[in-house]
């Protein structure tokens, strides 16, 4: 269990030290959508799940998003950048916005 | 520069190749409407067409929300729900767009000529995604295969107009999208793979293939220790998207959140992200650290995932398989539970026969091509292994699910014969420079990022040497000025191989190569010779409109179905109630324009059972049931006269099995088989089966057609008993020139109130027997 502690510690710090601010504001926002996802879950887990599509829609916008603020992380980080030659910070954004344009309106199309 | 020029006739040549191939893929798929005319096929083309029609004519809302009352009366069917709607939408977009520039043509042609101008895509796509896997060259031979193998042609000639006509081509151009998408990691191109899955699910139920292979890929990719960013990208964004957008189709609905088939993934997701998400912490903290945190991070999501599964399958979230499925696993399966599912011709096992008549001498090239696959070994062949493996299966499985391996084989086989092609045609002087210590120079002049890419993954997992050393060539090549951004076929297989490192020992010998390259041509006209043969003798029949020899050697055209349904068309009333069997139900409806009991959409088992024991129960018992569900004609096939062996009396055990089922008191297979056990029509018949109804009415005055002698049934080659069978609850309403349908009315009830049987013989004028009345 300590050695779990210390571990945890010396992550926390290493992370602090080592990320980039863009990528810190990135992971605060798969957090915030994160804690958003557990909400909801929490909530059907309580209050049942209709409209199913309504809950549906909610969750996978939490989880698309995550993963897609994920894909953007990743393709930013530059650590990474010898493994995606062809892709741009920019191009990852533009990628990013693409994919939440077509999230969101599957979603809007849902929750009715 | 010297390698200009074969470039440039290249950069011509090639795209006049594709289309090229794109019209003789095509125009190999007209058979039918040059022998017969433009129309829609068999069965379940005729009710997307008239779903389309509906589509066109009421618009998309409409549509969308349409209950057809003129099915499975009195249950209807929610049209909008219970249908794949990819190829209507498709169809009657081409349709508005052609009449928005003012191109005046009728919707059944657009329905028509569907499926073949979808196979020029397909042949595309098959370029496109072999090109992935070895070079243009390769991806050529790929579409000419795909464009004319008859595997796929069975599905898509003219007049076909099936879900399979348009889903073939989204299908490969789904899983081309996704090999890009895992090769360059790119968000874009994983979210256009999820766009196209998206129409894959609107279109067609083998969409499956594509929910379960795509995360096997993922998974043994996993597996084998080649995790990458790349992948998580790729596989997350067609994931999460994917996964949203097929649930937009109300058909599929919520199912993948619930049933079993979806299930992996799911897994594969959620096992993508703890694996990216360890990795990611793998980068900030020493590996003794990582180590302890790995352990209780498993530890706990095995508790959590095992706590989880429990819940939801003991709760009954997660759905089990559903029959077609297990009938995949098991063979045996249907027949034993699901005989709706086993009736259906296309669902029995393949012969091996077909394997060959099918895809010819792509079959033997077929393994070859997997076996070349394993030497590549990068994702994108793990793909191709992966998928050959699986639809091999399915296409011993089911006879129709030949479709889904019919691209895999014309890729590997394209990479097949044109890997022996590149050793069997290279000059010795290609081979020199390839293996000169500065090959790498040489190749400099091509533009390699596609090579760099997966030869930088190959880096990145340091999984295999020669990936790394590739790499290094590969960079080597991309760091002097490649200015020409020409992908010349040849060149960049030079490239490769001298990237690879490896040794190739040129033929020198002229007649050697002569010969093998020659045999080989002479292959290729085997082949397509062959697939035109298949083509026009087996798959272009239209079967709603037959022909036959005559001894003469002079066509005859049998047109029976249509005439009987015009008939109905123009002497029934609108809301006229015709049974048939299940199979007539989609070509009555849309031809004939008639409110059918049960149609091809077998939905409700016990409907069809229903109708199954009015079939088979004499006819007293057939009567009652006639009247509860207000049946005013009743519609069968014979083709006792003519000898066309598909009609009734030949599916009628299936129709007993499948009523039997529901109503094992009334229906009781063993009693239409003699005591020796045969299933026999003529004298020997069995007293249940002369009393059924359908037999009965497939009889019915057939031996005043021989003048009362020698009543010879041409299907079963029985000889008939003189006297025919007597029908007392129906009259014969129509039979057609060749005696091929034959309708009957149901007659109403008796105005005096008498047994219908009774006052048949009345009418007859036979004069009642004293025994009979006596039992009264």
């Amino acid at each position: 269990m300590n050695d779990i502690k210390t571990a945890a510690n010396s992550l926390l710090t290493a992370y602090f030290k080592d990320t980039p601010k863009s990528l810190k504001l990135i992971d605060s926002y798969m957090v915030y959508v994160l804690l958003t996802g557990i909400i909801q879950f929490v909530y059907v887990v309580i209050a049942g799940t209709f409209p199913n599509n309504a809950f549906l829609a909610g969750f996978i916008s939490t989880v698309a998003s995550f993963v897609l603020a994920a894909n953007l992380r990743i393709q930013t980080n530059p650590k990474n950048a010898s493994q995606f030659p062809t892709t741009s910070p920019e191009r990852a954004f533009a990628d990013f916005l693409a994919c939440n344009v077509v999230v969101h309106f599957a979603v809007a199309n849902f929750l009715g | 520069m010297s390698t200009e020029s074969p470039s440039t006739i290249a950069k011509v040549l090639k795209p006049t190749i594709l289309i090229l191939i794109a019209i003789v893929a095509i125009s190999s798929r007209l058979f039918s409407i040059i022998r017969f005319e433009s129309v829609i096929h068999e069965f379940d083309p005729w009710f997307n067409y008239r779903t389309t029609q509906h589509l066109v004519k009421n618009g998309f809302y409409d549509f969308w929300n349409w209950f057809d009352e003129k099915s499975w009366y009195p249950l209807g069917r929610v049209v909008g729900g219970t249908v794949y709607p990819g190829i209507m939408v498709t169809s009657a977009l081409i349709h508005n767009v052609l009449h928005f520039f003012n191109f005046p043509v009728d919707i059944r042609n657009v329905c028509v000529f569907l499926a073949p101008m979808f196979s020029g895509l397909t042949a595309f796509s098959a370029y496109l995604l072999t090109k992935e896997l070895k070079d243009s060259s390769a991806g050529l031979l790929a579409a000419a295969f795909l464009g004319v193998a008859p595997g796929y042609i069975s599905r898509s000639v003219a007049g076909s107009y099936d879900n399979e006509g348009i889903a073939i081509f989204l299908l490969v151009f789904t899983f081309y999208l996704w090999i890009k998408a895992v090769k360059t990691g790119s968000a874009f191109f994983g979210l256009l793979t999820a766009l196209f899955y998206f129409y894959m699910v609107s279109a067609w139920g083998g969409y499956v293939f594509i929910t379960n292979l795509v995360p096997l890929h993922a998974f043994t990719l996993l597996l084998m220790g080649r995790f990458s960013n790349r992948l998580y990208v790729s596989y997350s964004t067609f994931y999460a998207v994917g996964t949203l957008l097929s649930m937009q189709i109300p058909f599929v609905g919520f199912q993948p959140t619930r049933t079993s088939e979806h299930m992996a993934a799911l897994g594969v997701f959620g096992l993508l992200q703890l694996y990216a998400f360890a990795e990611l912490i793998r980068g900030y903290i020493p590996p003794k650290q990582f180590q302890t945190l790995l352990k209780g991070g498993i530890a706990a999501v095995a508790i959590i995932a095992a706590v989880g599964l429990t819940i939801l399958s003991f709760s009954g979230v997660i759905a089990p398989f559903t029959g077609r499925f297990y009938s995949l696993y098991d063979t045996g399966y249907a027949k034993i539970h699901i005989p709706i599912i086993a009736s259906v011709s296309e669902h029995q096992p393949t012969a091996w026969t077909s394997f060959f008549f099918d895809l010819q001498m792509l079959i033997f090239l077929f393994p070859a091509g997997v076996y070349l696959c394993f030497k590549e070994l990068k994702d994108e062949h793990v793909f191709i292994i992966l998928y050959s493996v699986f639809a091999s299966y399915f296409a011993g499985v089911m006879v129709r699910l030949m479709l889904t391996l019919t691209p895999v084989v014309c890729v590997s086989a394209a990479i097949a014969y044109s890997t022996l092609l590149d050793t069997y045609l290279e000059t010795s002087k290609h081979v020199l420079a390839v293996t000169s210590p500065d090959a790498t120079a040489i190749a400099a002049p091509v533009d390699v990022t596609p090579e760099v890419k997966p030869a930088g993954n190959g880096a990145g997992t340091g999984s295999k040497k020669a990936a790394a050393k590739a790499a290094a060539a590969a960079a080597a090549a991309a760091k002097t000025p490649a200015k020409s951004a020409d992908t010349d076929a040849k060149a960049q297989a030079k490239a490769a191989a001298a990237a690879s490192g490896k040794k190739r020992y040129p033929i020198f010998n002229f007649d050697s190569r002569a010969l093998v390259v020659l045999q080989l041509t002479w292959f290729l006209f085997m082949f397509a010779w062959h697939c035109t043969y298949v083509t026009s003798g087996s798959y272009s029949s239209p079967s709603i409109v037959l022909a036959s020899r005559q001894q003469d050697g002079s066509q005859m055209i049998i047109d029976d179905f249509r005439e009987a349904y015009y008939w109905l068309r123009k002497n029934t009333k609108e809301d006229a109630k015709v049974m048939s069997w299940w199979d007539y139900g989609y070509q009555m409806a849309g031809m004939a324009n008639v409110t059918t009991l049960v149609d091809n959409n077998t939905w409700n088992n016990t409907h069809i059972a229903t109708v199954g024991k009015a079939m088979s129960t004499s006819e007293e018992v057939s009567y009652k049931v006639l009247r509860q569900h207000d049946v005013d004609y009743v519609l069968i096939l014979f083709g006792g006269v003519i000898g066309y062996s598909g009609d009734d009396i030949n599916k009628f055990l299936w129709m007993i099995r499948i009523a039997e089922g529901v109503y094992p008191n009334d229906v009781k297979e063993a009693n239409f088989f003699t005591p020796r056990g045969e299933y026999k029509v003529d004298h020997d018949a069995t007293k249940t089966m002369k009393e059924s109804l359908m037999y009965k009415m497939s009889y019915y005055r057939f031996a005043e057609l021989y003048g009362g002698g020698n009543a010879v049934d041409h299907v079963r080659s029985a000889r008939m008993p003189a006297e025919g069978p007597t029908l007392s609850v129906l009259e014969e309403a129509y039979t057609t020139e060749n005696w091929l349908v034959r309708i009957y009315k149901v007659k109403d009830l008796d105005i005096l109130g008498r047994d219908l049987k009774d006052s048949t013989a009345f009418d007859k004028g036979k004069v009642r027997k004293v025994s009979s009345l006596k039992r009264k």
